[in-house]
């Protein structure tokens, strides 16, 4: 997945944190988002690669596109 | 000119930092060039890590605390007093007793603070043994537990100590097993990530010590609210447990002051080699205050105290200041009631857990001990 042009409410950038910083600071937004919110999340760390996606599976909410560039990943997660 | 240097935050980092610079700068500050006042907000230091032992019954909470003045050397400024206000722009603070004090260089350390409130049942719900309170209010369940379920729910991260919840249910087991209890008493622990740490060698290092030992144990667990009455916890994930004793790892945020000040989102952006703010001259955070990846620990504030406690010597006597912190973290972590591990890491070099031994749980002990010499900079 790659260059998508997804719409979001909100980002967070969690671009110099250390594993498992990134999930950790997408968590923590999601958990006072409203259902049908969007975050986007920025992390340079590829173990998010992993983090993030098994994450939202088993929270039940969808990642709707991941960005991978060289320098960071762009996730783009959508709450139940 | 007098040079002015203020801390503020009287824990590990700050009075390490503090006694470290009235050894640097003693004939300075004897002849009034440089002036080191520390800040806190009350008149005493607080050693959390005996915090562990209270709800075994094996230590007193007044066994981690001593008054400042008995640690901090003669040529600091003690004050006990709260900062209320921080412009970095003008190089001032506003203290609530003292009224406006001009710095010229400004270290943070303020550590954390407990947020249970922002988890809905969590304050009422949970015990924890991450403050004094709490951890003599845990001693009154756990001494007279002797059968149930005891969860043990990592809320918040990050968190002080991140070992301290595993090394809980490590020796709550072992607790209950030298009693003849352990058949009788459930033991579940939950982690907000896909395992049971944050670090990935000493998680992958972990769990097969809680399989081996029936430690059970929910990964990918963030509490979303618990239930009081209904003795149970839910997930963000959907998951719902109960409990009859909840320990709870609660969240832990910084104070308001370093958002209000523009130096960072809760904690302060640092250059995590150099401990300088990112967005403002002449300050420095250490400890938990700087967000710098590395674990919320104690020895990381002694090591970061030490860096910019030279940092600062140098900058005061116009030389470049060459220092730098390279992410040095030690641990102990208890297994059991008798054996410890010990991890040693850096920005670089992962962890690798040592063998638990007894000599390794003395090792801690003693150190325990000792931390008195470290707090006043001997150590």
């Amino acid at each position: 997945m790659t260059d998508t042009d997804i719409a979001y409410d909100d980002t967070v950038d969690a671009r110099g944190s250390a594993c498992p910083g990134p999930l950790m600071d997408l968590i923590g937004e999601m958990r006072d988002a409203d259902s049908g919110t969007v975050v986007r999340l920025l992390s340079d760390n590829d173990q998010s690669l992993t983090d993030v996606r098994e994450w939202v599976e088993e929270a039940g909410n969808e990642l709707l596109g991941v960005d991978e560039d060289d320098d960071y990943h762009t996730f783009y997660v959508e709450k139940a | 000119m007098t040079v002015h240097i203020a801390i503020v935050g009287g824990g590990t980092g700050g009075t390490v930092l503090a006694n470290k610079l009235a050894e640097r700068l003693g004939p300075e500050i004897e002849r009034g060039d440089v002036r080191v006042t520390l800040l806190n907000d009350g008149p005493d230091h607080v050693y959390k890590p005996v915090w562990l032992y209270v709800p075994f019954g094996q230590r007193e909470p007044d066994d981690g605390r001593r008054p400042l003045e008995e640690l901090v050397d003669d040529a600091v400024d003690l004050r006990i007093d709260r900062v209320t206000d921080l412009d970095t722009d003008a190089h001032q603070l506003q203290t609530r007793d003292g009224g406006p004090m001009e710095y010229d260089y400004l270290v943070l350390a303020t550590g954390s603070t407990l947020e249970p409130e922002r988890i809905p049942g969590l304050a009422d719900g949970a015990h924890d043994y991450y403050s004094e309170s709490g951890a003599t209010a845990l001693r009154e369940e756990l001494l007279s537990f002797t059968e149930g379920r005891i969860v043990l729910s990592v809320v918040g991260t990050p968190h002080m100590c991140p070992a301290a919840p595993l090394e809980f249910v490590f020796m709550v087991d072992d607790w209950f097993r030298e009693r003849g209890l352990r058949e009788d008493v459930e033991i579940t622990y939950t982690y907000p990530i896909q395992r049971v740490h944050g670090n990935a060698n000493i998680g992958e290092w972990a769990r097969p010590i809680m399989d081996e030992r029936g430690i059970e144990v929910e990964t990918f667990f963030n509490a979303e609210s618990v239930d009081p009455d209904a003795e149970t916890i839910t997930s963000m994930e959907g998951t719902t447990l109960e409990y009859d004793l909840l320990v709870g790892i609660p969240p832990h945020s910084s104070i308001d002051l370093i958002e209000e000040a523009g130096l960072g989102e809760d904690w302060v952006d640092v250059d995590k080699h150099t401990l300088e703010a990112e967005a403002a001259d002449d300050v420095y955070a250490l400890g938990d205050t700087a967000e710098t990846g590395v674990p919320n620990a104690g020895s990381v504030a002694h090591y970061q105290a030490g860096v910019v406690g030279q940092r600062l010597a140098n900058e005061v006597r116009g030389r470049p200041a060459t220092a730098t912190y390279d992410g040095k973290t030690l641990c102990f972590i208890e297994t059991g009631m008798d054996s410890a591990s010990f991890v040693e890491f850096d920005y670089e070099n992962p962890p690798s857990p040592a063998p638990p031994s007894e000599k390794l749980h003395w090792s801690k002990l003693a150190y325990n001990e000792a931390y008195w010499l470290t707090a006043r900079g001997l150590l």
